[in-house]
């Protein structure tokens, strides 16, 4: 059997992390090929890498592919080849049709008039390909995710496709969608098409990886031939967590109030665009004080949104249950509410939803508790430099100066700025949302250190984290979420990262 | 002077160049034209025009700045204008309603304008370009119908005193001839009281931490802002003194600066249009603050309507037409940001006084109307592409 792609020792570093540390992996031809590994391991990255999103030079290695050195500058360059890659996120147009969607950017036409009858024409022949009964006409925001999927890989299919590259397909798929994708799969292998399949889910993998890369903190640690029906789920999850832990968190005593400080009764929230999703599905949670509650889970197991949905209704619509404080139910029907109940929530995405980039230091600490530095609405700006110098003191944000723009600093001390600003609001309980996200390791740490210090406080902290060695390392109690559902908790000495895989796949 | 000191100068400098360079440039354009109109620039009736000629638009770019920051955009302000303007002139001139009573109503009125406005935008979330273009169309065709097409005037004196009127010299007599005591000694006052209020607040500000900005541009910052105030107060009291509008103009500009430096309120505008997201998961009120800015916005569009009324004497059904431009172009020229979030009140008046000097200017010299829009609409350019050209080198 002959190699389609061999990816030779891959290097390539963003500002301040390495996300790949001279990878080398080698698909063949005809094969199914898995890509495993945890979030934030590095898959999505070499798949760019591959297929030109990241362009030949901003990665040191070679890409050798169809027998020669590529040195793809885009997308565009990498489709040319043959190499097509589908994302998690789908990227079609909703308001086109699924034909137009399909040809988009690479339409039937004649000096640039489109061909309808040749493109409705030639849609309906690839629709049929993968098993897909629609009108190639209809409207893509009128089919559902899982016929989306389909549409993609029909879109792939149009480019004359020798090398698919899936990331996560069957991520927000149904159980059955999942399983006709799959079948899809199975039979492009056998009219010679290569895949690379990237998955969390291990029983898929099992079923039709012909062997399996294991990615793990921008290495590839393994490759497995699954072929003989030899590889256990345990061996890959194994392969995939199985790192040091020793010193990476730091030393903690827990001193754990008795009672529960937060209580969340029966939570359910529904997905703002599609009603029929339950996102969270009958949540009950509860953190005491002076404890670190963790939720664990894959993206898109619903943790981000219970927190938002929680914190002020954020999040989705025909919001249900109960927030107790101290065993009083609160209204935490807004966000206003939800700060004065004793709330507060860091979010995962600090850029985005988190921070003013264009504003100083000084006035995002101050903008979730602006009464605590003014008087009858009129600001004291003395109060608030002080405010500032103090949480850069205490919490060591690395800056010459508080005015400068948040946007000049690096994503850890970003993320200090962050957490500051929820200090200075004087909460109870702290929801930190992947806290340690896209941050090196030396600022990791010193945020685990304000974690442990806010618990020494009394205040009581749920993390959610994707870094499943995070949550083990940080912890006193982990909840296990999946599907919008808590499949579990595990007090911190019976957890381990296989523990929680496994409460995570069963479901 | 230690080194690091005058390295912290330019390095304040720097990083503030567009707050000072649109005041160099607003000196720059003031002696250029100066010097091309051989000194009538400057002359005190030429300076008093200038600012009755653009009073309503630096009351509204003040309100302007506000709905831009907030990352919205109000285009109906120009026929707020004109409706105000003849509502006015209805209330007064054909039902002989008094100025005192006429005034407050038109205010309230504008305000109601821009809050149903906003009601849309904050609340519903549709898009501000579309629901002020509405409006837009709505109160020009409202100003027609309540006019019946024809121009409805005069005003009687004491509506006219708004925008025609001067202080009066209640020092009359203490010094022969047409020198208005009284205005000079406003001037003298605030040109010493703005560097004493500038000193208490570096203080205040030291009790806690250093202070940003370095002593020397303070010093320098308030030396040319101080002799700016006294010379043109002069010039106005050589002629008539400091005119009614000038002082109801400083007061605006004085309230809006405060509320959008030294208030909750403000600063919870940046974050509005800075980030909305973020704001909103910080706790604020970001439908409440949308709605708020509009709401103002009208009624400051309501005041620069009455303004212009009585300093045309008349309403037409053409007053107003075209303003919006002029303010959101002077918002813009002023440093404010396109997606929000940046801007300040005092650019937004500097950047309503070069369009105005520019006007003035080009009209003295003779250039055409054709010609001044063109030059306008270049310098407009000029001035974004220069913030964006900053921005990509910071």
């Amino acid at each position: 059997m002959d190699t389609i792609l061999e990816m030779k020792n891959i290097t390539k570093t963003f500002p301040g992390v390495k996300a790949l540390d001279d990878v080398s992996l080698k698909v063949e031809r005809g094969e199914i090929h898995a890509l495993c590994g945890e979030n934030g391991a590095g898959k999505s990255t070499l798949m760019k890498v591959l297929s030109g999103v990241y362009p030949h030079g901003t990665y040191e290695g070679d890409i050798l592919y169809d027998g020669g050195v590529q040195e793809f500058k885009d997308i565009r360059d990498s489709e040319e080849r043959g190499i097509i890659i589908i994302h998690q996120e789908l990227a079609l147009v909703p308001l086109l049709s699924i034909a137009e969607n399909i040809f988009l950017g690479n339409e039937i036409s004649e000096n640039g008039v489109i061909n309808w009858p040749a493109t409705f024409a030639r849609t309906g022949e690839l629709l049929s390909k993968v098993g897909l009964k629609e009108n190639p006409a209809t409207l893509v925001t009128n089919i559902g995710v899982g016929k989306q999927q389909l549409v993609e890989i029909a879109k792939a299919l149009s480019k004359k496709v020798k090398l698919l590259i899936l990331d996560e397909p069957t991520a927000s798929l149904q159980e059955n969608d999942s399983q006709k994708l799959l079948d899809l799969l199975l039979e492009f292998k056998a009219q010679g098409i290569t895949s690379i399949l990237i998955s969390h889910k291990l029983n898929e993998i099992n079923r039709v990886a012909d062997r399996i890369t294991v990615i793990r903190d921008g290495k590839a640690i393994s490759t497995l031939d699954a072929r003989g029906g030899n590889i256990t789920e345990d061996h890959i999850v194994k392969d995939m967590v199985g790192r040091d832990m020793a010193h990476r968190y730091p030393e903690r005593t827990p001193s754990i109030g008795s009672g529960k400080l937060m209580e969340v009764r029966n939570w359910s929230a529904t997905h703002p665009l599609h009603p029929e999703r339950k996102v969270v599905d009958n949540v009950s949670i509860d953190v005491a004080a002076g404890e670190v509650v963790g939720i664990a889970g894959l993206m898109g197991a619903g943790r981000t949104e219970l927190a938002m949905s929680i914190f002020g209704q954020s999040y989705g619509t025909d919001i249900s249950g109960e927030v107790l404080i101290n065993g009083t139910p609160v209204d935490v029907s807004t966000v206003e509410k939800a700060i004065a109940s004793g709330l507060a929530y860091v979010t995962e995405d600090r850029k985005e939803m988190g921070l003013i980039l264009e504003e100083s230091i000084t006035t995002n600490i101050t903008l979730a508790n602006l009464p605590g530095v003014s008087e009858n609405g009129v600001l004291n700006d003395g109060a608030e430099r002080s405010v500032a110098e103090e949480y850069r003191e205490k919490i060591n944000i690395r800056t010459p100066n508080v005015a400068q723009k948040v946007m000049n600093l690096s994503g850890g001390n970003q993320q200090k700025v962050v957490l500051s600003k929820w200090l200075f609001a004087a909460p109870e309980v702290l929801i930190l949302d992947e806290p340690t996200r896209g941050i090196d390791v030396g600022a990791k740490y010193e945020i685990y250190t304000i974690i442990n210090q806010l618990a020494a406080d009394g205040k009581g902290v749920i993390m959610i984290s994707s870094e499943m060695p995070e949550l083990l390392g940080m912890c006193d109690r982990i909840y296990v979420m999946n599907e919008g559902e808590i499949k579990g908790q595990l007090a911190a000495k019976d957890a381990s990262q296989e523990a929680i895989m496994r409460m995570i796949l069963k479901g | 002077m230690t080194d690091t000191e005058t390295k912290s100068i330019g390095y304040y400098l720097r990083t503030h160049i567009r707050e000072y360079g649109m005041v160099v440039a607003l000196v720059a354009i003031l002696a250029f034209f100066q010097v091309l109109t051989d000194g009538i620039m400057l002359k005190p009736v030429n300076l008093t025009n200038l600012f009755l000629q653009n009073s309503y638009i630096i009351i509204m770019a003040v309100g302007m700045l506000l709905v831009i920051v907030g990352g919205n955009i109000d285009l109906s302000v120009g026929s707020v204008v004109g409706f105000i303007g003849a509502l006015a002139a209805v209330m007064i001139v054909n039902w002989d309603l008094p100025t005192v009573l006429v005034v407050p109503v038109c205010l309230i009125a504008g305000a109601i304008i821009g809050a149903a406005q906003g009601y849309w935008v904050a609340y519903w979330r549709i898009p501000s370009f579309i629901v002020t273009l509405a409006g837009m169309l709505v109160f020009k065709g409202l100003t027609l119908a309540l006019l019946g097409g024809a121009s409805v005037g005069p005003f009687p004196d004491s509506f006219q005193a708004m925008s025609s009127g001067f202080i009066p010299d209640f020092f009359g007599g203490l010094i022969e001839g047409r020198f208005n005591v009284f205005s000079m000694t406003l001037g003298v006052v605030l040109a010493a009281l703005l560097p004493i209020l500038g000193l208490r607040s570096r203080a205040k500000q030291e009790k806690f931490a250093a202070v940003e900005e370095p002593m020397a541009v303070f010093v320098i910052k308030h030396a040319v802002a101080g002799i700016a105030i006294l010379f043109v107060t002069y010039l106005l009291s050589t002629y008539r003194g400091l005119p009614n509008i000038l002082v109801i103009m400083a007061v605006l500009i004085a309230i809006f600066t405060f509320i959008t430096n030294s208030t909750t309120l403000g600063r919870r505008i940046y974050a509005l249009g800075g980030n909305e997201k973020a704001a909103k998961l910080s706790g604020i009120n970001t439908k409440r603050l949308t709605f708020f800015t509009f709401a103002n916005m009208g009624m400051l569009a309501a005041l620069a309507g009455l303004v212009f009324a009585a300093r045309l004497n008349t309403a037409t059904p053409k007053a107003g037409l075209a303003f919006e431009l002029d303010v959101i172009a002077a918002v813009f020229i002023g440093g404010a940001s396109m997606s929000g979030g940046v801007g300040k009140v005092i650019g937004a008046v500097v950047g309503a006084l070069i369009m105005g000097v520019m006007n003035n200017g080009m009209s003295i010299i003779g250039v055409g109307i054709d010609w001044q829009q063109v030059i306008k609409g270049l310098v407009l350019l000029a001035a974004v592409i220069l913030d964006v050209y900053n921005k990509n080198k910071a």
